[in-house]
């Protein structure tokens, strides 16, 4: 049993930091609001145009940032982005979300050669291209540089100021406002 | 949004270091070390040529199924691709036809040229190429179940083989026995039996494989 008695619900504009020690459940609950897991007991609602409860639905509402990168080796990050934004079915942009994000210059180098703050960068730029309302973000931060560490927090605010969620399981300050929801206080 | 995910994977299969290369090449090896192993007997090399060649064939096959959907769920593509508008029925439909043309259809292409070195007559040597364009899709088809199945376990690729090689017998006994009884001069039947098993398997098995793949990703 990882928690119990666990209640809170976030709504639109909301960025909400799931904070607790290694191990208490941080990326076990992200994985079953994304409806990867299902919980023991008690329900998740995720509410977008009416209600939805129904796991494989409630995916097509989440945009995903595991603590793994998607990244697959022998391709390069443009043919990364463009893939995802097909398979999302997104107007696909891979030249400027790239700029954006900081890549342009290892755009066709193969994802193997990029460093892990690279990788987490190309991440954050797919998020951005899937356009869903529930942002699910498993360390967003870890990895980043300074700069790397601006750009995520920016693209979490610029998201929820135009209506949609964050959650973001992490274990430093995210560097904007957020609600806190930590795991594991008695 | 079906077509990024096959053309994604053709894409993997045939870049350096994919897994395509290695299928075709190990098939050659081993088509090329088994008359060499028996001798230079053209009667009796013709005589097992359909069933070391399927078998091989078989093998080949499996070298790279191991990796169907764990490449993705080791590097976390798994996650996006299940949260993506496609059903991840559809998405081991992708992946079994991604894997068939990028093994099942070269070694097909290949298998006449193999069949020639071991002495089979044309119409034999058509027959074993007509029965692994049939089966090797339930090749492809019945290793990925074998694949979500051991997709979150290191060294997933030695179980592989054992869960799946036993399925796949169907297809390696009417496969070769097509070709034995146009050897023996006899209608080759077999062909029939060996459509109906893959058509089966090919139908039934993203269910499968998808099913297999939804129980990893919740562990």
């Amino acid at each position: 049993m990882l928690f119990r008695d666990l209640s809170f619900a976030a709504t639109a504009g909301q960025v909400l930091a799931i904070e607790g020690p290694n191990g208490i459940g941080k990326t076990s609950l992200l994985r079953m609001i994304a409806g990867f897991l299902r919980p023991a007991a008690g329900t998740i609602l995720v509410k977008a145009d009416g209600e939805i409860s129904e796991p494989e639905e409630r995916g097509k509402q989440i945009g995903w940032l595991g603590h793994q990168d998607g990244a697959k080796s022998q391709l390069t990050p443009a043919e990364v982005l463009t893939f995802f934004a097909r398979l999302y079915g997104c107007p696909s942009s891979a030249t400027s979300t790239l700029l954006a994000a900081g890549l342009e210059r290892c755009a066709d180098l193969p994802c193997q050669y990029l460093s892990a703050g690279q990788k987490k960068r190309l991440a954050l730029a797919r998020l951005t291209l899937a356009r869903r309302h529930l942002w699910l973000l498993d360390e967003p931060l870890a990895a980043l540089d300074t700069n790397g560490k601006k750009f995520a927090a920016s693209l979490i605010a610029e998201h929820c100021a135009a209506g949609g969620i964050a959650l973001a399981a992490t274990h430093e300050p995210l560097g904007i406002d957020c609600t806190r929801l930590t795991l594991g206080a008695a | 949004m079906i077509g990024a995910l096959l053309w994604r994977d053709l894409r993997l299969a045939t870049r350096a270091g994919g897994s395509a290369a290695l299928a075709l090449a190990f098939f050659a090896a081993v088509a090329t070390l088994v008359p060499l192993g028996i001798g230079a007997d053209l009667k009796l090399l013709a005589r097992v040529a359909a069933g070391v060649l399927w078998v091989a064939a078989v093998l080949a096959a499996l070298l790279s199924l191991d990796r169907l959907f764990q490449a993705d769920f080791d590097d976390g593509s798994l996650d996006l691709i299940a949260l993506s508008p496609l059903q991840l029925e559809t998405v081991s439909a992708a992946k079994i036809a991604a894997h068939w043309l990028t093994t099942g259809l070269p070694l097909t292409v290949l298998s006449p040229l193999l069949g020639t070195m071991f002495g089979l007559p044309v119409a034999a040597t058509w027959t074993l190429a007509l029965s692994l364009l049939i089966g090797t899709p339930a090749v492809s088809a019945l290793g990925a179940i074998g694949a979500g199945l051991t997709l979150s376990i290191r060294r997933g690729g030695l179980i592989l083989p054992l869960l799946v090689l036993p399925l796949l017998a169907p297809a390696v006994i009417f496969g070769a026995a097509a070709v034995q009884a146009i050897l023996d001069g006899l209608s080759d039947g077999a062909l029939l039996f060996l459509a109906a098993f893959s058509v089966a398997a090919t139908l039934l098995s993203p269910f499968a494989a998808a099913a297999a793949v939804r129980l990893n990703l919740a562990g």
